[in-house]
């Protein structure tokens, strides 16, 4: 048992110059289930894409039992026995379970035709291992996320996977599909197959993972059986100080109600959705991917159809488009920041005003670039982007300033209702600490403000009240000390999650 | 990535002055391999007669650009020109017959050229824009049927003018330049000032750019890419009374053949994305005039009329192919 099946050894990684992963020494042993976290950018999907043959290491060695290997590309990674199952699915919609399980490396009968019956046979066994009602003859597009996942999961099996590695695979799945897919994590680690589980959510590190690894910023910086490590000190580890200090005190928020949302409902995403936002009040909107919690955003914002009522300081707040919206005194920074965030081949400048630019005419159409370039440079100051050329294209600036110059752009117009979609999704903690800085001085300044985010420490670092959604629908409403990770989880999934914390 | 910033900035500027300036330091250098050619190249009146045969094709280029940087396309321009050019002779002879002067005569049916031109554009970008269906699939339909219609209309024949002052308007020029040319240097810069100084042409970039961002930051981008479409009719408008002044007919199935390539070709070779959301109104000025220049040699060299094609095809593929390679 000397050997481990996969054994790396001062793995380094370089991008222009600049290493994202320095020295990593890792053992992946058989039938053990391996937990891999760390913040965005701490080097976790550079990890996992080398092992799954997408990236090519600058230096350093993978071996697999014991034989150094260098996989060239995913299939090669595939035959080698190394299989991922990632976060966005890699599956032709269009095609059927069986199709995708063999794609690319299709059965062939003697004739070189395929042999259809072989592997739908193939499929059918593989599908049944793992404890699925889905057929072999059923078309991708028709199945829902957990279902998909297993499909995944199943083509790895189908190469006779020995090191499965899974990415982020429980964001998109509800509590029960969650135990399922351990439960077939646990039996395919008791065929010796050893998994790599890579997660931002700690306490299912610790319920289904035997050991832990933590990167930071490119470093392995800590390696434990998880019995002898907690989730608050798994946290410590990957931002490397108190995890309470990156947010600002909170304020007590007592003015008048700004945002007031009563029976709002859109076909298809969301159904009597009410809630109110108080002046200088950061209001959560928690819930699973999928709750409606965007799209309720999206409404309000004017950017799908919806029926109920919104009011603004007590006038009708409801929009039929963004411009009416942002009159009525709407902003809304979107989670998806480099598809409809900003324009990243536009400058720096001209993305700060492009909501606001009639407020930047003179002439009525004339654009008065003096008075633009000023405002830019003063949201450059206020928010520290690194930007010397406020001309360059956005496309130019580290992720960080991006969402900056994003949320920039979200304010400029003044708004009343801030609605900010994940904010700090892809940013580094220093950014993630400043931009938590520019939303308590926002509601310190008397805007609203509505914070939609996925990740719980956020939600209960930054807000006075919670709104939990579920399945389109509000579960719940938390204040003040209420405001928990269980009570959140619990709303959001109607389940007890203390079993597993 | 900070260590990037500097260098990446300066990167950045020599690219964008290189998009600026690349087809202009391809019309000179064409423009002293022409002349080197041919003595005549450089005649005062050669260059003029160059400037009025690319000026047609050029104003529609100017709408042109304006379509393709807002992530678009319009096929039927020169179908188009041809349908508005026999409305403007039909307006004309009407209004001639009918009793009234010459002037008002032209000048009605100069007004109905451009109005209908921006109704036809209108009509296409609302398709586009409302009936959501692609720019490429509306403008080849409106561009069969635009040619339809004007060879119904003349039984596949000719409309010709009635009207000795549209002619003569036709060769006229003004301090010597011919007045399509006066034309198109006036719209190019009032088109250019409006691409860059205002708030419509900072929503066709942004709109052609990323629509999903543009409508996200509370931009009508239906409206802006419908106003696109409209803008470029309008221009065939323009264009359109200007040939039927210079040949005082419109022939309905020759006016305005392969327009839609050669305004194309301008716009591309002056530098603007097919993918849209980047390029330059004067760019395009200059696209048509390396194509005019390009004819003008060929003639003068000597080399048949039939190959110019080809030639014209591998400058619009180069300049396609150094855009790429930019990226």
């Amino acid at each position: 048992m000397a050997v481990p099946l996969i054994r790396v050894h001062s793995l380094r990684k370089e991008f222009a110059g600049h290493p994202v992963l320095n020295d990593v020494d890792v053992e992946i042993r058989r039938g053990e289930t391996l937990g891999l976290i760390g913040e965005n950018g701490a080097g976790k999907s550079t990890f996992m894409k080398i092992l799954a043959g997408i990236y090519e290491p600058t230096s350093g060695e993978v071996e697999l039992d014991g034989r150094p290997v260098s996989f060239k590309s995913p299939s090669d990674a595939r035959r080698g026995g190394v299989s991922i199952v990632p976060q966005e699915f890699n599956l032709a919609a269009d095609l059927t379970v069986e199709e995708n399980v063999f794609l690319g490396a299709e059965l062939l009968a003697p004739t070189r035709t395929l042999d259809l019956a072989a592997m739908r046979g193939r499929t059918a066994e593989l599908l049944a291992e793992l404890g699925t009602n889905v057929s072999p003859g059923q078309r991708i597009d028709g199945l829902s996320a957990a279902q998909k996942q297993l499909v995944e999961i199943a083509k790895a099996l189908a190469f006779d996977a020995r090191l499965l590695i899974l990415d982020e695979p429980t964001t998109m799945l509800t509590r029960r599909e969650i135990d399922r897919l351990f439960a077939v994590m646990r039996t395919l680690k008791a065929r010796g197959m050893a998994l790599v589980y890579v997660s931002h959510k700690l306490a299912e590190v610790k319920a289904i993972c035997d050991r832990v690894i933590i990167l930071k910023d490119g470093l392995l910086v800590r390696e434990a059986l998880v019995d002898e490590i907690e989730p608050p000190e798994m946290a410590r580890c990957m931002v490397g100080r108190e995890l309470r200090e990156i947010y600002p005190p909170k304020r007590k928020a007592g003015g008048p109600v700004v945002l007031e949302v009563r029976g709002l409902s859109s076909a298809g995403a969301f159904a009597d959705v009410s809630f109110a936002v108080r002046e200088g009040e950061i209001v959560g909107l928690a819930g699973l991917v999928g709750a409606g919690r965007t799209e309720v955003a999206e409404a309000l914002m004017g950017l799908r159809p919806s029926t109920g009522t919104v009011r603004v300081s007590g006038r009708d707040g409801r929009a039929r488009d963004p411009a009416r919206a942002v009159r009525r005194g709407f902003g809304y920074l979107s989670e998806d920041r480099q598809g409809s965030g900003v324009v990243t081949a536009m400058g720096v400048a001209e993305n700060m005003t492009l909501v606001s630019l009639k407020a930047y005419c003179s002439l009525a159409y004339v654009v008065d670039r003096d008075k633009e370039r000023a405002q830019a440079r003063a949201w450059r100051e206020r928010f520290g982007i690194k930007a010397n050329d406020l001309e360059a294209a956005v496309e130019s600036l580290s992720g960080g300033n991006q969402q900056k110059v994003s949320l920039a752009k979200t304010l400029d117009p003044g708004p009343r209702v801030v609605m900010v979609d994940e904010p700090t999704r892809g940013v580094d903690v220093a950014a993630k600490q400043e931009i938590y800085r520019f939303l308590a001085e926002l509601a310190g300044k008397g805007a609203a403000l509505l914070l939609i985010s996925s990740e719980l420490e956020e939600i209960i670092g930054m807000c006075d009240r919670v709104v939990v959604m579920r399945e389109g629908r509000v579960a719940g409403e938390l204040e003040g000390a209420a405001v928990g990770e269980h009570e959140i989880m619990y709303l959001a999934t109607g389940l007890q999650t203390g079993a597993n914390a | 990535m900070n260590a990037l910033g500097g260098s990446g900035v300066l990167e950045r500027v020599r690219q964008v002055q290189k998009e600026r300036y690349a087809a202009f330091v391809a019309l000179a250098i064409l423009t002293v391999v022409s002349s080197l050619l041919s003595p005549y190249f450089l005649q005062w009146q050669n260059l003029l007669n160059i400037l009025r045969q690319v000026s047609y094709t050029g104003i529609i280029a100017l709408g042109m650009t304006f379509v393709i940087v807002s992530g678009g396309i319009d096929l039927s321009v020169g179908s188009m020109a041809a349908f508005i050019g026999s409305l403007s002779v039909l307006a004309l002879n009407a209004l001639t017959g009918a009793g009234y002067s010459p002037e008002v005569a032209v000048a009605a049916s100069v007004g109905s050229s451009v109005l209908s031109g921006f109704a036809c554009g209108f009509a296409n970008g609302f398709l586009i824009t409302k009936g959501r269906i692609a720019p490429f699939i509306v403008t080849l339909g409106t561009m069969a049927l635009f040619r339809s219609l004007s060879l119904y209309m003349a039984d596949a024949g000719e409309f010709r003018s009635n009207s000795a002052l549209f002619g003569d308007l036709g060769s006229s020029a003004l301090v010597h330049v011919p007045v399509p040319v006066v034309v198109m240097i006036a719209l190019a810069a009032l088109l250019a000032f409006v691409f860059t100084r205002t708030r419509y042409g900072r929503y066709v970039r942004a709109v052609g750019s990323n629509a999903r961002v543009a409508r996200y930051s509370a931009i009508d981008v239906d409206r802006t890419r419908l106003a696109a479409y409209a803008l470029n009719g309008l221009m065939v408008g323009v264009s359109a009374v200007l040939i039927a002044m210079r040949f005082n007919s419109v022939g309905s199935s020759t006016l305005g053949v392969n327009y839609e390539l050669d305004a194309i070709a301008a716009v591309i070779i002056g530098g603007t994305s097919m993918a849209g959301g980047r390029g330059t109104v004067w760019g395009t000025v200059v696209g048509a005039i390396t194509l005019g220049v390009i004819n003008n040699m060929l003639n003068m060299v000597g080399i048949s009329p039939y190959l110019q094609g080809t030639v014209k095809g591998l400058v619009i593929i180069g300049a396609v192919f150094i855009q790429r390679q930019r990226q």
